[in-house]
C-alpha cells in the first residue's frame, strides 16, 4: 500500500467515480487540491464567478446529464455563498457532492480566518454533511458522499475537507463498496400493494394520473407513456414532471397548480382516482388542501416514506423507485373505459386552452412559439417569474426537449448558471435560457465564465422593466400598489407610482452593450417580426454566449392563477 | 394531541444531536425532552424523545428520523412495554424546623432519597416515572416557600416482563 496525499486521494475519487468535470473556486483553503488538480489533464476544473453560481452550475450539469455534479470551494465565505445553491438542489432532489475547504482541525472553534461551520449551516439543507476529521476516513466518506447523493432520493452532500487531512499522508485506497447501517435506499415494490392500487384503478370511472419530479429523475418516461397508452387514462404533471409525457400526447392536460391549465385543475378536483408518482404534493401544487381531489381515492408512489401523507392522506401508500413501479404495473394494468370522463376533459380543454390574455405584439408567448416550431433537440432553463410560468405553460417537451427549473425553491439566480452546466454537459445540444431581467441580474457575472468556457447559450431575456412576478400579485391582490418592483426606478421618481409614464427613466443596465462589455453577443428585439433573425443570429455565434433581449408589456399576466389558499377550482381566468 | 416516546438508535459522531434537535426545530415538531448517552456498543448512542403531537405528524417525525443518515433505528415506545425513569433533583430552601421534619416523612413516604441538607434547605434526589416526579414537584410547590428543580428527561428500555413508564 503506497502512502500518499489527501488531495491525491480526492483526485483519485474523482477519477474512480467517473467524474471529468469539477465546478472549482479556489481560496486559501484549497490551494493544496488545486494545486493537485492542476497535474490531472483529466479532469476538467471550470471557474465560474461566484459560489452561487457555481452550485447552479453543478446543478444544471448533474440534472441534465444524471450524473452526479462536483463543487469545489474554499472554507468560509466560499462556503457561505454556496448555501443558496445547496438548498435549490436538495429541494429539487439534484445530485451534488459540495466540497468545502476547512481550516485545520487544530484550528476549528477559534474563530479562525475563514473558519466558518458549514455543515452545521447547511445541516437542514442537503442531504447529508460531514466533516473528515481524520485522514483515514478520507476515502471512505468520499465513496459514501458519491453514494448518498445519487441512490435513492437524489440530493446535495458536503464534504468538509480540513487543511491539514488534506495535506497528510495516508493510505491509497478508495473503497468500492459502501455499508451505511443507517441508509439502506430500497427502490424494490411491494407488489401487492401495487396490485391493490390497480384493483382501484380498474374499479374508478373518472381516474387521472398525476405525475411529478420523481417519474423525469427516475428516467421512466417511455414507461409512463407505455401505461397511459395501455390504460388509456389522462395525465396531469406538476411543474417538475412536466416533460414526463410529450406534451402532445393527446392524453396529456397539462399542469395542476397555481398558473396550472384549466382542464388538469379540474380534472384533480374532480376525479374519483387520483393515481399520483413521484410528486410531494406540494401547497403550489395542491393549494387549499380540503378541496384537494376532494372526491378522490389517492394512490401515492414515492420513493421517499416521508413524503407520502405528509401533506395530503393518501389511500394507498407504495414507497418505490418510480420506473420500478411503473415497469411493475405494466404487468397489471388494462385497457380503461372512460369514454364519458376523457370526452369531459376535452371539453373542458377545448373551451378552456392555455393563452395569453393579450398577445398583441411582441409577447413571451410567441417567442415560446418559435422555440417550439425550430428547436428539436434542445435543454431549456428557466429563471424564476413570470418568464418561468410562461415557459412551463408553454413549451412543448418530448424525449429530445428538456426542461429544467427551480421548483422547490424557486431560486431567482438559477437560471443562467444551470444553462452553462447543461451546456457544460451537453455539447451537442442546443442549450437556452430564459431569464427575467430581475433574475439574469442575480447571477450575471457568468457571462464571463460563459465567455471563457466558449459556451454558446442562447439567453431570452424578457425584459418587463419589473419583477413580474411580484408585480402581478400586486396587480391582482394589492390593488395596483406597486412596491419595489420597478427596475426602472430611479431616485427621481415620485415615490408612489402606478405605472407607465413616457417619462420612466432608461433601463439601466444596457443588457446589450453589457453584453458585449463581456465579450458576449447582445441582440434587443422589441417587435414580433424580430424574433426570428434574432434566434438565427444567435445560432451562428457558436463560440460564445448570445444575450436576446426581449422587451415586453409589464401589463402580461400569467393566467390562469389560483390565488394561494384558495382551491384549485376557483382559478382566475381573465383579468 | 398525544404525549409519545421515541427510542433511537444513532451514530455516535459530532453533529449527530444537532441534526436530530434541528430537525424538531426546523420542522417545528414539538419536543418536550431529549436524553442521549452512549451504549454497550461504542459506535452507537440511544437518544430517548418525548414529544407531544397528533398521530399524523408523529408518523412525520418517525419517517424524518428514518430519513436521517446517521439514525439507525427508530423505536416507538409509546404503546411497547418499557421501563422508564427521570433523575430529579429538587432542592427546598427557606425551610423552618417542621418544614424540615415534614420534607423527611415526605421522602421516606416517596421513596425519596435526601442526599444533602442544612439548618434551613435539603437536597432531594429522585429517580422514578416522569409522571411520580412531576406529582413530587406539584406537592413540593404548593407546600414549600422555595424550590429549586433540576430534572434529566426520561431515559428507557424495553421491558423483559414487567412495564414500568
Ligand atoms: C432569490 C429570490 N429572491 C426573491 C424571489 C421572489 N421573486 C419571485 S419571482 C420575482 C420576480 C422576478 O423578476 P424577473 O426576474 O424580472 O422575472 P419576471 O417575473 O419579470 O418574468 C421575485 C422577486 C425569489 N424567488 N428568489
Ligand atoms: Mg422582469
Amino acid at each position: 500500500m503506497q502512502q500518499i496525499r489527501g488531495t491525491s486521494l480526492l483526485v483519485k475519487a474523482l477519477q474512480e467515480e467517473g467524474v471529468d468535470t469539477i465546478f472549482g473556486y479556489p481560496g486559501g483553503l484549497v490551494t493544496d487540491i488545486f494545486d493537485e488538480l492542476y497535474h490531472h489533464d483529466d479532469i476538467k476544473v471550470v471557474l465560474p464567478r461566484h459560489e452561487q453560481a457555481l452550485v447552479h452550475e453543478a446543478d444544471g450539469y448533474a440534472r441534465s446529464t444524471g450524473k452526479v455534479g462536483v463543487c469545489l470551494v474554499t472554507g468560509g465565505p466560499g462556503a457561505a455563498n454556496m448555501v443558496t445553491g445547496i438548498a435549490t438542489a436538495y429541494y429539487d432532489s439534484v445530485p451534488l457532492v459540495c466540497l468545502s475547504g476547512q481550516v485545520a482541525s487544530s484550528l476549528i472553534g477559534d474563530d479562525a480566518f475563514q473558519e466558518a461551520d458549514i455543515v452545521g449551516i447547511t445541516r437542514n439543507i442537503c442531504k447529508h454533511g460531514v466533516i473528515v476529521n481524520d485522514r483515514k476516513n478520507l476515502g471512505r466518506i468520499l465513496k459514501e458522499a458519491f453514494y448518498i447523493a445519487r441512490t435513492g432520493k437524489p440530493g446535495p452532500v458536503l464534504v468538509d475537507l480540513p487543511k491539514n487531512v488534506m495535506v497528510e499522508l495516508g493510505s491509497d485506497e478508495y473503497p468500492d463498496k459502501v455499508n451505511i447501517r443507517g441508509y439502506k435506499p430500497s427502490t424494490k415494490v411491494h407488489i401487492g400493494q401495487l396490485k391493490k392500487a390497480v384493483d382501484l384503478l380498474n374499479t374508478s370511472q373518472k381516474p387521472i394520473f398525476l405525475i411529478g419530479g420523481g417519474v423525469n429523475i427516475a428516467g421512466a418516461q417511455a414507461e409512463l407513456t407505455k401505461l397511459v397508452e395501455l390504460t388509456k387514462i389522462p395525465v396531469v404533471t406538476t411543474m417538475m414532471g412536466k416533460g414526463s409525457i410529450d406534451t402532445k400526447h393527446p392524453y396529456y392536460l397539462g399542469n395542476v397548480g397555481m398558473h396550472g391549465s384549466y382542464a388538469a385543475n379540474m380534472a384533480v378536483t374532480e376525479c374519483d382516482l387520483l393515481f399520483s408518482i413521484g410528486t410531494r404534493f406540494s401547497d403550489r401544487v395542491t393549494s387549499k388542501i380540503s378541496e384537494f381531489a376532494r372526491n378522490a381515492k389517492i394512490v401515492h408512489i414515492d420513493i421517499d416514506s416521508a413524503a407520502i401523507s405528509k401533506n395530503i392522506k393518501v389511500d394507498i401508500p407504495i414507497v418505490a423507485d418510480a420506473k420500478e413501479a411503473i415497469t411493475a404495473m405494466l404487468n397489471y394494468v388494462n385497457e380503461h373505459e372512460t369514454a364519458e370522463w376523457l370526452q369531459q376533459l376535452f371539453t373542458w380543454q377545448a373551451t378552456h386552452p392555455l393563452t395569453m390574455q393579450s398577445n398583441n405584439g411582441l409577447t413571451a408567448k410567441k417567442v415560446i412559439d418559435h422555440i417550439n416550431e425550430t428547436c428539436q433537440d434542445a435543454i431549456v432553463v428557466t429563471d424564476v417569474g413570470q418568464h418561468q410560468m410562461w415557459t412551463i405553460q408553454f413549451l412543448e417537451l418530448n424525449r429530445n426537449m428538456q426542461l429544467l427549473t427551480s421548483g422547490g425553491m424557486g431560486t431567482m439566480g438559477y437560471g443562467f448558471p444551470a444553462a452553462l452546466g447543461a451546456k457544460l454537459g451537453n455539447e451537442h445540444k442546443t442549450v437556452i435560457c430564459i431569464s427575467g431581467d430581475g433574475g439574469m441580474q442575480m447571477n450575471i457575472q457568468e457571462l464571463a465564465t460563459a465567455v471563457a468556457e466558449e459556451l454558446p447559450v442562447i439567453i431570452c431575456l424578457f425584459n418587463n422593466s419589473s419583477l413580474g412576478m411580484v408585480r402581478q400579485v400586486q396587480t391582482l391582490f394589492f390593488e395596483k400598489n406597486y412596491s419595489s418592483i420597478c427596475t426602472r426606478r430611479r431616485k427621481s421618481c415620485p415615490r408612489k407610482c402606478s405605472g407607465t409614464s413616457d417619462q420612466c427613466p432608461p433601463y439601466s443596465p444596457d443588457f446589450v452593450a453589457l453584453a458585449k462589455a463581456y465579450g458576449a453577443e447582445g441582440i434587443r428585439v422589441t417587435t414580433e417580426g424580430e424574433i426570428g433573425a434574432a434566434f438565427d443570429q444567435a445560432l451562428k455565434n457558436t463560440d460564445g454566449p448570445t444575450i436576446i433581449e426581449f422587451i415586453i408589456d409589464k401589463d402580461d399576466l400569467v393566467l390562469p392563477m389560483v390565488q394561494g389558499g384558495k382551491p384549485l377550482y376557483e382559478m382566475i381566468l381573465e383579468y | 394531541m398525544e404525549k409519545r416516546w421515541l427510542s433511537l438508535f444513532v451514530e455516535n459522531d459530532i453533529g449527530v444531536l444537532s441534526k436530530i434537535s434541528g430537525l424538531f426545530s426546523g420542522k417545528a415538531y414539538n419536543l418536550e425532552s431529549l436524553t442521549v448517552g452512549m451504549t454497550e456498543d461504542e459506535t452507537v448512542s440511544r437518544m430517548t424523545i418525548r414529544l407531544i403531537s397528533d398521530d399524523e405528524t408523529f408518523e412525520q417525525i418517525k419517517k424524518q428520523l428514518n430519513r436521517c443518515i446517521e439514525v439507525i433505528k427508530v423505536i416507538d415506545f409509546t404503546n411497547s412495554p418499557i421501563h422508564m425513569k427521570e433523575l430529579l433533583f429538587v432542592k427546598v430552601r427557606k425551610c423552618s424546623k417542621g418544614d424540615l421534619d415534614e420534607l423527611f416523612r415526605i421522602a421516606e413516604v416517596f421513596g425519596v432519597s435526601i442526599i444533602d441538607y442544612d439548618k434551613e434547605s435539603v437536597l432531594m434526589e429522585c429517580v422514578q416515572t416522569e409522571s411520580k416526579n412531576n406529582a413530587l414537584i406539584t406537592l413540593l410547590s404548593s407546600d414549600f416557600q422555595s424550590i429549586e428543580v433540576v430534572r434529566g428527561g426520561s431515559v428507557a428500555i424495553e421491558s423483559i416482563s414487567i412495564t414500568e413508564r
